[in-house]
């Protein structure tokens, strides 16, 4: 299989989950479509890796998952505050910094 | 090697129909299912670039433990049915417009790069690439700063989800908790 395959395979995802982002509204299922946009990074970087024949790509690939763990705790966290405060669970309807 | 275009055209697929899946499904539920599925197939794909760690590290922690994390927090929120468009909002319309015209103007970044390699199956692969001893080998040598900082990261988010989840009462000092209130 050529790398531009997964290449634009990656571009693909990548397309869905900024959609995803724009148009969903509720909290859980945008920080869903991050991790496709996250994933779609991954998978364009292990492509490269595997055009270069070197590793460092996917080492990159690794620190974006761990920057994807930690933007989901937080994330999580701030969705499970909101509930507990009784918000309503909408990106729209979040408009201030101190709910 | 026909084998091998099979699996990835089977993947490509499965992993286009898990993306779409996690933004058309209503329910936040099936769309963490779909996200599964998406990320399986991803490793799938991953396996087929000769990135075994990466592919296992994704099954592991990603469909794994993340997406554990979601169900849960799925399964305490309730995960209500959403209407997709309850009103036509401008940046609600605008949105797969947006997406289509990113989406072309990845794929012709892509390809017009004037990268010669992008056409060919990559480079000649020495011993041991994508192992895990190579991948280790490199994170604690070449990349130690960034793996160190990546560790540091995780503590912090750690420490941030506390802080942002725990109840206001009880675990506050009594003067704090009641500015808050107030």
């Amino acid at each position: 299989m050529d790398v531009a395959w997964f290449l634009v395979l990656s571009a693909f995802i990548f397309c869905i989950g900024a959609a995803g982002v724009l148009t969903r509204r509720n909290p859980l299922v945008v920080l869903l479509c991050l991790e496709l946009m996250l994933n779609a990074g991954n998978l364009a970087l292990v492509a490269f890796a595997r055009m270069y024949g070197q590793s460092a790509g996917q080492v990159f690939a690794l620190i974006v998952m761990v920057i994807a763990a930690c933007e989901v705790v937080i994330g999580l966290g701030i969705i499970v505050a909101m509930y507990r405060r009784r918000l309503p669970i909408d990106v729209d309807r979040m408009s201030e910094l101190r709910g | 090697m026909w084998f091998e275009d099979v699996v990835f055209f089977a993947a490509a697929i499965g992993a286009l129909a898990g993306a779409v899946g996690v933004v058309v499904l209503r329910n936040p539920f099936y769309s963490v299912l779909s996200l599964v599925g998406h990320l399986v197939a991803l490793a799938v794909l991953f396996l087929l670039l000769r990135a075994q760690f990466v592919a296992a590290a994704q099954v592991v922690v990603y469909a794994g433990a993340v997406m554990v994390l979601y169900v849960f927090v799925v399964a305490y929120i309730g995960g209500s049915d959403e209407p997709l468009r309850p009103d036509e909002s401008l940046i609600t319309s605008f949105g797969p417009i947006f997406a289509l015209a990113l989406g072309v103007e990845l794929c012709f970044a892509f390809l017009g790069s004037g990268l010669t390699a992008i056409d060919g199956r990559g480079a000649e692969l020495g011993p041991g690439y994508g192992t895990p001893g190579q991948i280790g080998e490199a994170l604690l040598t070449k990349f130690l700063v960034p793996f160190e900082a990546a560790s540091f990261l995780l503590l912090i988010a750690a420490v941030g989800a506390v802080v942002l989840a725990r109840r206001r009462r009880g675990l506050a000092p009594a003067g704090t908790a009641e500015r808050r209130e107030a």
